[in-house]
């Protein structure tokens, strides 16, 4: 079978420029499950990235991000573009198993050839969540959509995440949730671009806007002054505003000539995080072995201390390195 | 890396009855399977869009209104016009015995009548996926 | 004489520390722990420290006295046997009318009626979406002209009809009312009931068309249109059976229902009814599962309990407000396809339960239905044997001869005491409305639904045929099939029709009938308007659609 086709890569790539929709879902697919082929793949394509504005959304649990979603691509969609999705829900790290319920609400435009939307679990680790997210939304970008937006799990560590991947991050809040737990949380006031209050046809959620307002007030913004918008994701109200917003960030950011830059330096990090993960990974394989048991044992007897142990560890994998590259 | 069998469950067509697709996508997330729930009223075009774009392996059909003998062989017809015959796809419900053969031929390949566990039917994607 | 409690409770210690715990050493019993069939630990023995802070005047009371926990009715089933009603229909009115006719030969005291999936989710024939749907699980009635011909020979005003419908239950009640009208029989003399209970469809059924809104509007409209025009129409049954097929306990049963009940009264007193004005007409649908013991107790708890609230809750008055009146159907879900002969068993037993919970009417089903629509042979069968209990098992001769026996009366405590627990967070999340929106009530039931089956899976409860005394090879039975010409057939009326009626009349009662939707006046009249022009379900709800939206599910996990 053609789409079973090992090591042409290049052929992976025609057939994704082509717009062939099966050959994109396989390379996400491929990424996602850290094959080799597929980073070969988007070594061709790198050279047609940059052209997308991404966008992530994130918030708390049922604040209605997925529903959100289903409206912008509405919009986007009525302003005559194409559109990607990247929905990610987390998986159980009991069974490895997930249930990916976002594109319930977004399966009305599951046959508009303009729209693409992919479901992902966090699977593991979320640092390699983000590779694979980063990852597909590189290849999305190559694939020529002009938007594509990525809805993530609304807890803990991964909100942070997104601004790895996005160039605006809407950050969504909801009425109802109780005192300012959601905004003054840790990290969200910075990460966001663009506050949506979804749920606003709900009672408090006038409040959460003063809420949010005055926060934004106290940070210092030289070159963008985040709004807050309102939305009620089950009409479409206010949609068309957030994605105005959205756009007007992707101009300010050009304008300032901070664009390129901004891209630049998630590249970079991403670059980074991913060379950790790989030595990481190096240097727990090669300890894992007698030699690294009896290292272990005399830490533990207080025969050696970290610091040397970290010594030795770091001096012999780069002594194999050096070796590789002789290679 | 293991990864986990990917699955879409859909009832397509116009019958509400989701007990038995939602038992079943949660028994098969508990099997360490990603589920993608599409949710009611799914015609076959929307199905096999969304099985193609999540690059499932598995599609599980579930209708206990009847119209299977329309529904279930347009999925696969429409699985063929995309050169998607790779996936696997099962079907359950309420389907007499007499109609299963002739879904078979249509490219169901089981179809699971009411009292099949969960167990068994995961037992048979695990068994039959075909990547 | 008296009962000393203080004595029995010694007594039965002294029992449980000699035979019975020198029997259970011998002869360990089957089970650590005995389970009704909702998952609840039954003991090994009731006694009367039990039933022990039990008031009979409260608690119980007599038939047709509040709080009706012994019937609504002071004869109960002396008086009148419970109306024998079998959900029937499929395929085309033509069809279905003669099944209803042999029916009504066989002795069966109402029609009930089943509608395909288009009609029931405001589609005609012709639609898109209706394909390989059209009369496959009821009969497909696009028009006042599939109505003339379904009702055809049976005279409205001496038969009472149910009819399952919901999202566009208002535009089936307009057709029935102007099909009365054209054999001559005033409104006023109609019986029967609609289904009319959207927000099971929300969380268990999945024939909704409109949003939470609008719809509770429909609702409330029909009860205050028929509370002066057709004051003989039951005018909701508010259901459990969905509920509980989707999954649920006997207690999230008696609980949801009676939170969804709680909403339309609300709704309707928002509305400005005056609650003796409508709450006569609500009537109620539970479903028969297979714990006898448990399912008796579940009705006559749910009688209870409903009663309290509306006479506590919304102050209601007239008596008639406090009967909870119900019809029962048996489980679909406890039929099995294997061996579909022992449904004739189970049925029997479910509706026994229903007979012994005092049900105001009963729809026994047929052995083959986890298989495919009923053969005309098993639809007897199961009208039969409603009959053999009606008249030979005995059960009728008293009023609710379970009462007082200690289990039964401590079920029934337990279940008034948990399906108020729930009816309490129900408040909480303001209201079943609310509730439904923020998937409270879909994730109860889908806890349950997973338990039970992996209850099943592992052997822990036993389903007979099923996951123990299977038998291989088993002979396929006889199955009914729909003709599959019958959606051509369906579709070519329709194109008729619309060819011969007058359009333009049509159209302007349609968009008459939006501007209505814009405001707030009642919409039955101007569906009803709609329907005698022969605009087709589809039409009108399309009309209402375009002002309304439509209901987006929010499906949890
Ligand atoms: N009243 C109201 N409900 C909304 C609104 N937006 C979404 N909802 C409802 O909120 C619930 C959750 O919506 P989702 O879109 O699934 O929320 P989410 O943030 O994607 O949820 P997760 O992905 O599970 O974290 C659904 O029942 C929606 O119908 C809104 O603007 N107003
Ligand atoms: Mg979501």
């Amino acid at each position: 079978m053609t789409t079973h086709a090992k090591n042409d890569s290049n052929i992976w790539a025609e057939r994704v420029l082509a717009g062939d929709r099966r050959a994109l879902a396989r390379v996400i697919s491929l990424l996602e499950n850290q094959e080799p082929e597929g980073f070969h793949t988007l070594k061709t394509l790198y050279p047609k990235t940059g052209q997308a504005h991404i966008i992530g959304l994130t918030g708390p649990p049922g604040g209605g991000k997925s529903s959100l979603v289903d409206r912008m691509i509405q919009e986007i969609r009525s302003r005559g573009h194409e559109v990607a999705v990247v929905a990610v829900d987390p998986t159980s790290p009991f069974t490895g198993g997930a249930i990916l319920g976002d594109r319930i609400r977004m399966q009305r435009w599951a046959s508009d050839t303009g729209v693409y939307i992919r479901s992902m679990g966090t699977r593991g680790s979320l640092g390699g969540l983000a590779r694979a997210v980063y990852a597909t939304v590189q290849l999305l970008d190559a694939a020529s959509f002009p938007y594509i937006l990525v809805e993530t799990v609304g807890v803990g560590q991964s909100e942070v995440d997104i601004v790895q991947v996005a160039d605006t991050v809407v950050v969504v809040s909801v009425p109802g949730l109780g005192d300012d737990v959601q905004v003054s949380k840790a990290g969200i006031m910075e990460i966001g671009d663009v506050f949506a209050v979804n749920k606003a046809d709900l009672p408090g959620s006038q409040r959460v806007v003063v809420e949010l307002q005055s926060m934004l007030d106290l940070g210092s913004h030289d070159v963008w002054q985040p709004p807050v918008v309102t939305t009620v994701a089950t009409t479409g109200k206010g949609v068309s505003e957030l994605i105005t917003a959205i756009q007007e960030h992707l101009v300010v950011l050009q304008e300032a000539n901070l664009l390129t830059k901004q891209r630049l330096a998630r590249e970079k990090e991403a670059l980074l995080q991913r060379l950790t993960e790989r030595i990481r990974c190096d240097i727990t394989k090669q300890w894992s072995n007698k030699q690294g048991n009896q290292a272990w044992e005399n830490l533990a007897a207080k025969k050696t201390d970290p610091y040397t142990l970290e010594e030795q560890l770091y001096l012999s994998w780069k002594g194999v390195t050096t070796v590789d590259n002789q290679d | 890396m293991e990864r986990p069998i990917r699955v879409l469950i859909a009832k397509p067509g116009l019958d509400g009855h989701d007990r038995g697709a939602k038992v079943l996508a949660r028994a098969m997330r508990d099997a360490g399977m990603e589920v993608i729930y599409t949710g009611l009223r799914q015609t076959p075009e929307q199905i096999v869009e969304a099985a193609v774009q999540e690059d499932v392996d598995t599609i599980g059909l579930s209708c206990l209104s009847g119209a299977h003998n329309h529904l279930f062989p347009e999925v696969t017809r429409l699985l063929k016009e995309k050169d998607a015959t790779d996936i696997l796809v099962v079907g359950g419900g309420i389907i007499p015995e007499e109609d299963i053969p002739k879904l078979k031929e249509a490219g169901i390949s089981e179809i699971f009548t009411p009292g099949t566990t969960t167990a068994t039917a995961i037992e048979y994607i695990k068994e039959n996926v075909k990547r | 004489m008296t009962t000393d409690l203080k004595q029995v409770g010694g007594a039965k210690k002294a029992w449980e520390e000699g035979p019975v715990a020198k029997a259970v050493a011998r002869f360990p019993e089957r089970k650590e722990e005995f389970l009704t069939l909702s998952g609840t630990p039954v003991d090994r023995l009731y006694t009367p420290l039990d039933t022990a802070d039990f008031d009979y005047e409260q608690d119980l009371g007599f038939p047709g006295q509040y709080p009706f926990t012994r019937g609504i009715q002071p004869t109960m089933y002396r008086g009148r046997l419970w109306t024998m009603r079998q959900y029937a229909g499929f395929g085309t009115a033509e069809e279905s009318n003669e099944r209803y006719k042999y029916l009504l030969d066989q002795g069966q005291t109402g029609l009930s009626i089943a509608f395909d999936l288009p009609t029931q989710i405001g589609y005609d024939s012709s639609h898109p979406l209706a394909h390989g749907e059209v009369g496959k699980v009821g009969v497909a009635i696009d028009s006042l002209a599939d109505m003339e011909v379904l009702f055809s020979g049976i005279p409205l005003d001496k038969v009472s009809t149910s009819m399952t419908i919901n999202a566009p239950a208002a535009i089936l009640l307009a057709m029935y009312i102007v099909l009365a009208e054209k054999q001559g029989v005033p409104s006023d003399k109609l019986a029967g009931t609609i289904q009319n209970d959207i927000l099971k469809e929300y969380v268990a059924r999945g024939t909704y068309i409109f949003p939470p809104k609008p719809s509770m509007r429909l609702i409330t409209d029909i009860f205050e249109y028929c509370s002066d025009k057709v004051p003989k129409w039951n005018t909701i049954s508010i259901s459990g059976y969905h509920i509980r097929e989707a999954g649920c306990t006997a207690v999230q049963e008696v609980a949801f229902t009676l939170a969804d009940g709680i909403a339309y009264v609300e709704a309707a007193v928002e509305a400005g009814l005056d609650v003796d004005d409508f709450a006569p007409r609500l009537s109620f649908f539970f479903n028969a599962q297979m714990d006898l013991l448990e399912e008796v107790a579940k009705f006559r708890a749910a009688r209870r309990l409903w009663a309290r609230i509306m006479k506590n809750r919304f102050g209601a008055k007239n008596p008639r407000s406090l009967k909870l009146r119900f019809h029962t159907q048996t489980a679909g879900c406890a039929l099995t396809a294997q061996q579909p002969d022992n449904n004739i068993i189970r049925v029997t037993l479910q509706a026994l339960a229903a007979a012994l919970g005092g049900t105001q009417s009963l729809h026994t089903n047929s052995r083959d239905e986890a298989l495919s629509l009923p053969t005309q042979d098993s639809v007897t069968i199961a009208l039969r044997t409603q009959q053999i209990i009606a008249h030979e098992s005995g059960v009728a001769s008293t009023i609710d001869p379970l009462a007082g026996s200690y289990v039964i009366e401590a079920m029934t405590n337990r279940i008034e005491d948990e399906a108020m627990d729930y009816i309490k967070t129900i408040d909480e999340f303001g209201g079943a409305v609310s509730a439904i929106e923020q998937g409270f009530i879909q994730r109860e039931i889908q806890e349950s639904a997973y338990a039970y089956q992996q209850a099943v899976e592992s052997g822990e409860r036993i389903v007979v045929g099923v996951n123990k005394f299977q038998v291989a090879d088993e002979q396929a039975p006889e199955l009914l099939k729909v003709k599959p010409e019958v959606e051509a057939r369906q579709k070519a009326k329709l194109e008729n029709l619309r060819q011969q009626r007058d359009n333009a009349k049509v159209q302007s009662t349609l968009q008459q009938l939006s501007k209505t939707a814009q405001g707030d006046d009642n919409l039955m009249p101007g569906i009803i308007e709609a329907v005698r022009t022969y605009a087709t379900l589809g039409e009108i709800c399309d009309a209402l659609r375009q002002v309304f939206g439509e209901y987006e599910p929010s499906v949890i996990f």
